[in-house]
């Protein structure tokens, strides 16, 4: 976990309080320094098919994009509406049956209106991603040119 | 199995589908998805519209169902990379999807999806997609 700061209880509440994440059971693991971090439990409705039992590819989508919204709010130091640009994702594989899936989100590079955000997701082990992904967002509320607090 | 089975049997298979609430019509051999909209699909409350990824996973299902229609069984389609573009929010309403295969080859398809909500000359997100067909 990373040491408190004052934008971890926007982040955090980023994980519950938007309909969509919390229908999905999203919670923060960490937050700061323009890198947030979020899992996703594994839930039988929310597999692809009862076969494989693996989270379905929508599910690891939604929290890839949720976490890159995240390390936004812990770069900006505020939580302030963002819009998705683009999102680009590779899946590597399949997540493992009955597993979870876990995000780590980097907010890299920040301008007076767009944040560009890289992300991993993993099953059991950081090491092993199941998806990589890229995204650019863009920013309201923007703060002035050369005043906001990118990484 | 007729088309229409085909395509209900695509959906019925999967849990995830049903947390969505999609569902697919068929003409002729075009599917056209449809995504009800229901208050846990939402992002941001304020506008309010729905979140990316559900938009998202919206666009690559209708890809793995046109794919799954126009191809064999043993060729399941698999999603190998999505790049999807967010043009407009989608709002509190039903979206529509339709799927273009650009290309079909003897591994991987090439496959583009609009989505749409009251017209289609304004659709709200789009996605580029490869997908693996039958063993990798």
């Amino acid at each position: 976990m990373s040491e408190p700061s004052p934008n971890l209880e926007a982040a955090a509440a980023m994980a519950t309080t938007v309909p969509q994440a919390a229908a999905l059971g999203f919670s923060m693991v960490s937050a700061g320094d323009a890198r947030g971090v979020m899992h996703v439990a594994w839930r039988e409705d929310l597999t692809a098919d009862a076969e494989s039992g693996s989270l379905a590819s929508g599910v690891v989508t939604s929290i890839i994009d949720h976490c890159c919204g995240m390390a936004i709010t812990a770069a900006r130091n505020q939580r302030l509406p963002t819009a998705t640009l683009d999102l680009r994702i590779d899946f590597l594989r399949p997540a493992a049956p009955r597993s979870g899936v876990s995000v780590e989100a980097h907010c890299y590079a920040m301008t007076g209106s767009v944040a560009f955000v890289r992300a991993h997701a993993w099953d059991t082990d950081p090491a092993d991603p199941i998806a990589t992904a890229q995204a650019a967002f863009m920013l309201s509320g923007a703060p002035a040119p050369g005043t906001g607090a990118a990484g | 199995m007729t088309r229409e089975e085909q395509l209900q049997a695509f959906l019925a298979r999967s849990p995830y589908l049903r947390f969505l609430g999609m569902t697919a019509e068929l003409a002729g051999d075009e599917v056209t998805g449809v995504l009800p909209f229901s208050p846990h699909l939402i992002g941001n409350t304020l506008l309010p519209s729905l979140h990316g990824g559900v938009l998202g996973a919206f666009l690559e299902t209708t890809a793995l169902a046109q794919l799954a229609l126009t191809q064999p069984a043993d060729r399941r389609p698999r999603t190998l990379d999505i790049t999807i573009e967010y043009l407009r929010p989608g709002r509190a309403m039903t979206t529509f999807a339709r799927a273009d295969l650009r290309k079909v080859g003897r591994r991987v398809a090439n496959v583009q999806v609009e989505a749409w909500q009251e017209s289609r000359s304004q659709p709200v997100a789009a996605l580029r997609g490869h997908f693996m067909l039958g063993e990798d």
